[in-house]
């Protein structure tokens, strides 16, 4: 009866020991291809427009963004405008620049954009409220933000 | 001397503490990275000065009222994916002589004498109500933007034989040469003159 003895094998272990070179390449990976949020919405995420002329925005550190949406609440009317961390006015964005401006070095300074990240159910008073408001402080360079599809 | 057996450093726990690391990166971080329609504002002029005077047919204006119909030169309705072709109809006609009184020895167009004179002095114009969905506002400065990309391509490509896409692209490599580099941002900046991007975006009408 011994023949039929059923003689366990061990099985030898999974060697984890490249486990954690796995991992870190993966850690690695993502933490060359992604950026640190920023801020957080207090709008609803904005739904940006689609474009197929887009360009790059290269140099993070020189952007200053302004995002337009609707008010997390449902049932307020109109455009909110966030700036950093906080929903803002019009008059706001003077000293948002103007804070940015100091934050970087002199000879950057006019090489500053303002990327406008706005819903497209905005509206376009308000997006032409907010390019006045930056041609009175001279920032001219201004980015609509889009995502970027192919011409069909 | 005895030697004295160093125990190994259990590395049991690396594959834990690295996924810790890993998802907090996942958490904190974002992948998008940012595009857009790069554009530049005017600048604001002294309140006394007089605007100067433009030849209607050197003005080609988009109007968008607040329901998104898009109005050509004030009479012609039409979509969005038509109004590429029109502008770069406009933009190309050459019916006149240019800024330095130079007729368009480029353009390809049918140098009507009822439209824009030169690329030089053809002015698109957008209007728009305050109630547009900023949506269509942006698809439809996209077309006038693609007008200009088209036009500048089709001159770059017949002129240096590579399209102007590919000029500013070589241009922002950073491992090509200094005098490689200030021939092509010479390249850019020829063809950047010979269609120059006159783009106004008007005040909205209530």
């Amino acid at each position: 009866m011994s023949k039929f003895n059923k003689k366990k094998k061990d099985m030898p272990a999974v060697n984890t020991a490249s486990l954690p070179d796995i991992v870190f390449m993966l850690l690695f990976f993502f933490m060359v291809t992604t950026t640190m949020r920023e801020t957080d919405l207090k709008i609803k995420p904005p739904v940006l427009p689609e474009a197929t002329e887009v360009k790059k925005l290269k140099q993070k550190n020189l952007v200053s963004f302004i995002y337009v949406g609707k008010s997390l609440k449902d049932g307020v009317k109109g455009d909110r405008i966030q700036l950093n961390d906080k929903i803002s006015t019009v008059k706001d964005i003077k000293n948002f620049i103007l804070d940015k401006r100091e934050s970087v070095s002199q000879n950057e300074v006019n090489r500053l954009i303002t990327s406008i990240k706005a819903d497209v159910d905005s509206e376009v008073g308000t997006i032409y409220d907010i390019k006045e408001k930056l041609r009175d402080i001279n920032a001219l360079k201004i980015n609509y933000s889009a995502t970027q599809v192919d011409r069909k | 001397m005895a030697k004295r057996d160093i125990p190994e450093i259990n590395a049991g726990s690396m594959a834990d503490i690295a996924f810790l690391l890993l998802i907090f990166f996942l958490v904190t971080t974002t992948m998008n990275s940012d595009t857009g329609i790069s554009r530049k504002l005017p600048e604001r002029q002294p309140e006394n000065i007089d605007p100067p005077v433009l030849k209607e047919k050197n003005v080609f204006i988009v109007m968008l009222n607040r329901t998104g119909e898009i109005l050509v030169e004030g009479d012609t309705y039409m979509t969005v994916d038509q109004i590429k072709d029109e502008a770069i109809k406009f933009l190309d006609n050459g019916g006149g002589n240019g800024k330095d009184g130079n007729p368009c020895d480029y353009c390809k167009g049918k140098k009507d004498p009822t439209s824009s004179d030169h690329p030089n002095k053809a002015i698109i114009s957008l209007g728009s109500a305050r109630g547009t969905d900023y949506g269509k506002y942006i698809a439809v400065q996209n077309e006038l933007v693609a007008a200009y990309n088209e036009l500048r391509d089709k001159a770059s490509e017949a002129k240096y034989g590579v399209s102007f896409k590919k000029l500013k692209e070589a241009s922002e490599e950073s491992d090509i040469s200094k005098s490689k580099k200030e021939s092509l941002k010479e390249k850019i900046k020829t063809i950047k003159e010979m269609y120059p991007m006159i783009l106004s975006e008007q005040e909205p009408v209530k």
